[in-house]
């Protein structure tokens, strides 16, 4: 009974992050609600006992998707920034 | 503005209908615990014979150790394929910035707790790993967990920690030796007379560390394999986005 209402719980959460990623359209806040709905989606899998998919997700999807999605807009921006400025010493 | 209309109604159409198909299988499945599935009526009394508490990590790696194999291969080769589009060009050499912040521009509340969790949570992912014919996880999660623990001296502002916590010429060994040494690892039963990936070493007692036989190994290689691949990965963007610059030197 108990574990019914933590899966029905985790599920709403589930749909509820995954439509705040799907409607978050600023690609680094984006990643931070991508890890927010990948913790939540780790919960679920936790509470439908299985824990080595929690874990993976929670190492990759968390952390290290979000990360490298952050680091390429970061890279992207500097260089538009870079391009919109152009050369410093002039020429 | 038509078009627009027109892609818009066709996403629409593809929302509506994949949830609807969605939840029509959702009827199907069996309920949580319920019917014993053919498969796990099976694998469960397998698993035991051959002393290996976690029967996923029985399943994956003596069961159907094949399909890890192919599985291992292609995160090998995705990311060996990644590291090779984010390699320098030529116009990117000899164009390091110098790093723009240091530990001093971050909160010094997640400086500690980068640090403070830096430890424990690298030993967590080798005790995953270690124990992955036992307790839940493996080489798979540990591996995970074991590169995401080292990017905490990232998020603790210190790259240049970070850069010598993991040296990447290191990794690149690592990576190839894990992906190399399951294969090996399989090939090693064909000496003793058995099938490629056959479970061959005595398998001890069930639920202690050193039992399972070939099981607890490959979880080792792929843990060694999937650290490696992270880290080299997460390199690579660190690299593009910190380091390589258009403009050499002007940090």
């Amino acid at each position: 009974m108990i574990a019914d209402v933590l899966v029905a719980v985790f599920l709403l959460a589930t749909a509820a992050t995954g439509t705040a990623v799907a409607l978050t359209r600023e690609p680094t806040r984006q990643a931070l609600v991508l890890s927010a709905y990948g913790l939540v989606l780790g919960g679920l899998m936790v509470v439908l006992q299985a824990p080595d998919v929690a874990l993976a997700q929670v190492a990759v999807g968390t952390a290290i998707v979000p990360l490298l999605v952050v680091l390429t807009v970061a890279k992207v921006n500097r260089e538009l920034g870079d391009r919109d400025d152009g050369p410093e010493d002039g020429s | 503005m038509s078009r627009r209309r027109a892609s818009r109604l066709l996403g629409v159409c593809g929302v509506v209908g994949a949830g609807a198909l969605l939840l029509l299988a959702l009827g199907d499945l069996p309920r949580l615990g319920d019917v014993p599935h053919p498969y796990a009526a099976r694998a469960v009394p397998a698993a035991l014979s051959r002393n290996t508490a976690n029967v996923i990590s029985s399943v994956n790696f003596d069961l159907r150790a094949f399909d890890t194999v192919g599985e291992e291969f292609v995160l090998f080769s995705a990311a060996v394929a990644a590291l090779l589009l984010m390699r320098r060009f030529h116009d990117e050499e000899g164009r390091d910035r110098e790093l723009g912040y240091g530990p001093r521009d971050v909160w010094s509340a997640v400086n500690l707790v980068g640090f403070a969790l830096l430890a424990p949570t690298v030993m967590v992912a080798l005790y995953v790993i270690a124990h992955g014919a036992v307790s839940p996880g493996g080489g798979f999660q540990g591996g995970a967990v074991l590169a995401t623990g080292l990017h905490l001296a990232y998020l603790a502002g210190d790259y240049v920690v970070l850069q010598r916590l993991r040296p990447v010429a290191v990794f690149d060994v690592v990576e190839a030796v894990g992906a190399a040494g399951f294969v090996l690892l399989g090939m090693s039963a064909l000496f003793v007379g058995d099938p490629f990936l056959t479970n061959w070493l005595p398998t001890g007692t069930l639920g202690e560390l050193a039992s399972a036989g070939m099981v607890e190994l490959f979880n080792v290689a792929v843990g060694m394999e999937v650290a490696s691949a992270l880290v080299l990965l997460v390199a690579k963007f660190l690299d593009q986005a910190l380091v390589v610059g258009r403009d050499g030197g002007d940090g």
